[in-house]
């Protein structure tokens, strides 16, 4: 058994997004805002992966954790002046956005996971519009015409940073006997509570761990873009990473994480086609659905044998 | 005799119209093996629902160690000491055999979300301690060589065998068995009663054992209760049943007396 | 008072296209267990059929003739229709024994191709465009009330649509058939039910109804566009499922619930501006209380 690995993997990851941040400089600042939202995008994918892909609750209200997330930690760099420019000052921020989008994830979670499959998708994406219209409607957040002016404190190495803690932070908790428990609802709920697993309670913490990340997401979304509009907030934005979860194979960390990469670049390398883009994306993603349904990357239905 | 570990009164279920148990009142002693027996759709696995709190009777009582378990969830009347196999088989299909087994194992896991995450010494050694105890199950079932397999590529047998090897994981005070010789072979079967009464020994269980196989059951079980629609019809041991004119007329339609 | 009448009377005809919607949500869903997020995009093509076919069908019928609008009802159903089917074969059907959750995102991915390939400068162009009248509107004052023509109509259309549907699942044998794959397709096929058939059947007839949908919301709206069936179709869905998906008079009472909170909500200032919002809290509170919709039957899970 190897125990230790895993957080050596963590470590070498960090060690690594901080030699990014060093070197970011001198990269084509184009291919470095790619690179940023890669990075975004594999947070986002691996922490609905633990909802909809390991825990197995259909959820289409990402974006709506993400928004929650996204327009909190920009409303804090907005009005704490000075002590933004700490080092210790972003990340707290993007925290603070997690825990508070973990926290509507606890009061939406609680509610709503007594409900199954399609009833959950609907009333998860129901909880997401609910979350665009009020940020759609509060001034303090611009309204309708969006949040203008956040500073640009996303950098390679926050992005890729934190894309490191998630997928570590999913992929151990799988991967223990506390996490194994997730599986193990996605499997069979009630051959799970008949051996002593809290189905309730599993659920909701993958709701809530998921909604954190999220939340963390969005944070660095907003600081990123520097503009937040409550429209891309919308359920299509959910969609989208529904769609990496799927096409990585439902539960599948590594191929989440190469549908995250391939699903951001896709449109960039699309980009000489722009009139066409948009079509071809849709077609592409019908085609791998009928060609490959069980995830892009997935050979054999070999998984998780050992710890 | 001593205070049932296990006590169904009058209990009774209805679905829509169907009252599927109808007035059931059984007990079971500790260490005791009893048998469920009766036709298809006597309600014997809905009897079994009742007890691990899946289905909730529509009135009766029922108590496991002198407390009132009705209301009680499934996942904590596991964590009192009931334990379950399902008829149609019901295990993690996207689990190894092993994990299968930690999963139950969890009960006696007490590392959280955090510990979990930090991995720190005394997680490690709670999952050193988890495997051991689940390994050593495995090989009392034999099972231990398939222990990375892919749970539900399993043949039928081992698959029924590891049912009852996830059930005792939870470390139960009381098993329940749902046709758990289904789909064996003869020798398969001997081998399986050999089991049953090995695990009811050196884990001091009772055990209910819900199954259509007279052998086996006559062969292990010390009191037997027979059910047709819903509704007790005998009780005793297996030299009574097997005289008992309701019973035979319940098994062989009422021509044969 | 009045204006709680009028308010009502709007949010009838408004629900009345949202019913209309979520019954094709609702008849694909009974037979395939499956949501089909194309619908409202074959909403969208149903209306543009007809801005395409109108002005030919006024070339012989006239114009604003009640038999020039049936025409055009009936063609647009008739292309949609095909369309339907067409999707069904080509998208959903290699996909039908594969994991539910793939043919989710297939559907999606045809929702999106559909909506990009239209909004797109050589097929229809994303800038709205005007939709011919089909039918002269005149509005009927019931004292201080108005009703519009148009309003009559809908709702109309929507309740021989339903006792028609309804008609057709329970009377008829196609409809015998479409309840036994929906029960189980396995055994249906065994009994010699074409199943394939079938689907095929739902689907265009699915689709059928959005275009009727589709038609009726462009006579009200000041224009249509290809993103023009994405809100009428959320909620439609959000309709279906507030009643009991799977269940068709369900669809048509969660459609017209669903038209009239729109209404009253967006007749008092301040509340407006949340109308989705109320839309998707009340489905919310009413799935929470009733896990399996209005009037859907919740199932005992078999252990």
């Amino acid at each position: 058994m190897n125990f230790r690995g895993a957080k050596r993997w963590l470590l070498l990851g960090i060690a690594l997004a901080i030699l990014a941040s060093y070197f970011s400089p001198q990269f084509n600042r184009y291919y470095l805002g790619v690179v940023i939202d890669v990075g975004i995008a594999i947070i986002l994918a691996t922490s609905l992966n633990l909802i909809n892909g390991h825990t197995g609750q259909f959820s289409l209200g990402h974006a709506g954790f993400m928004a929650i997330g996204g327009y909190f930690s920009a409303w804090i760099s907005l009005s704490v002046g000075e002590s933004i420019q700490a080092f210790w000052y972003f990340p707290l921020s993007l925290c603070a956005g997690g825990v508070l989008a973990a926290a509507v994830g606890w009061l939406v979670g609680v509610p709503s996971l007594r409900l199954r499959g399609d009833y959950l998708a609907i009333v998860t994406l129901g909880f997401g519009e609910i979350i665009r219209v009020i940020a759609q409607n509060t001034e303090a957040v611009g309204a309708a015409s969006g949040l203008k002016g956040i500073p640009k404190l996303t950098t390679l190495g926050w992005a890729f940073g934190f894309a490191v803690i998630t997928v570590y932070a999913i992929a151990t908790l799988v991967n223990s006997t506390y996490g194994r428990a997730f599986i193990a609802v996605h499997d069979d709920e009630i051959a799970a509570a008949s051996h002593g697993v809290n189905t309730t309670r599993t659920k909701v913490v993958a709701f809530v761990t998921g909604a954190f990340f999220a939340g963390i997401a969005g944070g660095l979304y907003a600081h990123h873009k520097q503009f937040l509009s409550p429209t891309g907030f919308d359920w299509v934005k959910s969609i989208d990473i529904v769609v990496m979860v799927i096409l990585g194979g439902m539960g599948r960390t590594g191929g989440v994480i190469a549908a995250a990469i391939l699903l951001t670049l896709m449109p960039e390398f699309l980009r000489e086609f722009s009139e066409y883009r948009m079509i071809i994306y849709s077609l592409l993603i019908i085609l791998l659905m009928l060609l490959r349904p069980e995830g892009l990357f997935s050979f054999k239905t070999q998984r998780r044998s050992k710890s | 005799m001593s205070l049932p570990l296990l006590d169904l009164k009058n209990v009774t279920i209805k679905f829509g119209g169907l009252t599927a148990v109808s007035d059931l009142s059984i007990s079971i002693g500790e260490g005791e093996l009893v048998g469920l027996i009766g036709p298809n759709g006597a309600g014997k696995t809905t009897a079994f629902n009742m007890i691990t709190g899946v289905y909730q009777p529509t009135s009766g009582e029922i108590s496991f160690a002198g407390k009132n378990t009705l209301g009680v969830k499934p996942n904590q009347l596991a964590g009192l000491g009931i334990a379950r196999t399902f008829q149609n088989i019901r295990l993690f299909r996207s689990m190894s055999v092993l994990d299968n087994v930690r999963v139950a194992a969890r009960l006696h896991n007490h590392e959280g979300f955090f510990s979990s995450l930090w991995r720190g010494k005394r997680w490690r050694s709670a999952e050193v301690e988890t495997e051991k105890n689940v390994m050593e199950l495995l090989d009392i079932f034999n099972l231990g060589d398939q222990r990375d397999e892919l749970a539900t590529s399993m043949p039928y047998g081992d698959q029924r065998r590891l049912e009852i090897v996830r059930a005792l994981a939870t470390r139960p005070k009381i098993l329940l068995l749902d046709e758990p010789a289904a789909g064996m072979n003869p020798s398969e079967k001997e081998d399986l009663m050999r089991l049953i009464r090995f695990v009811k020994e050196r884990y001091q269980l009772s055990v209910l054992l819900v199954e259509h196989d007279m052998k086996v059951v006559m062969g292990i079980c010390e009191r037997i209760a027979v059910l047709e629609y819903g509704i007790k019809i005998a009780e005793g041991n297996p030299k009574e049943i097997q005289s008992h004119p309701k019973v035979i007329e319940a098994y062989l339609g009422a021509a044969a007396i | 008072m009045d204006w709680f009448l009028q308010q009502a009377i709007n949010g009838l005809g408004l629900g009345a296209i949202y019913a209309l919607i979520a019954l094709g949500y609702t008849m694909v869903y009974g037979v395939l267990r499956f949501i089909n997020f194309a619908h409202s995009d074959v909403l969208m093509l149903g209306a543009f059929t007809a801005l395409y076919v109108a002005p030919q069908i006024e070339k012989v019928a006239g114009a604003e003739s009640p038999v020039g609008c049936v025409m055009v009802f009936v063609v647009a159903a008739a292309v949609c229709a095909c369309i339907g089917m067409l999707i069904e074969r080509l998208a959903y059907r290699p996909l039908r024994n594969r994991p539910k959750l793939a043919v989710l995102i297939t559907a999606i991915g045809v929702s999106l191709l559909i909506e990009y390939t239209a909004q797109n400068e050589k097929v229809f162009g994303s800038a709205p465009q005007p939709f011919p009248k089909l039918l002269s509107d005149y509005e009927i004052n019931l004292g201080n009330l108005v009703v519009s023509s148009n309003d009559i109509l809908t709702v109309g259309v929507t309740i021989v649509l339903l006792v028609a549907m309804w008609w057709i699942v329970q009377k008829t044998r196609v409809g015998t058939a479409m309840r036994a794959v929906s029960y189980n397709q396995q055994a249906a096929a065994l009994m010699g039910v074409p199943v394939d058939k079938i689907i095929s059947f739902t689907f265009g007839l699915g689709s059928a109804l959005a275009a009727i949908a589709g038609v009726l919301y462009a006579m009200k709206a000041p224009g249509i566009e290809p993103l023009m069936g994405v809100q009428p179709g959320l909620r439609a869905f959000v309709a279906a499922v507030l009643g009991g998906i799977g269940n068709l008079p369900g669809a048509v009472l969660g459609g017209f619930l669903l038209g009239l909170l729109e209404t009253f909500a967006g007749g008092i200032p301040g509340l407006s501006n949340y109308r989705d919002a109320i839309a998707f809290g009340i489905l919310i509170l009413i799935l929470l209380l009733k896990p399996a919709g209005l009037l859907g039957r919740s199932t005992i899970e078999k252990v």
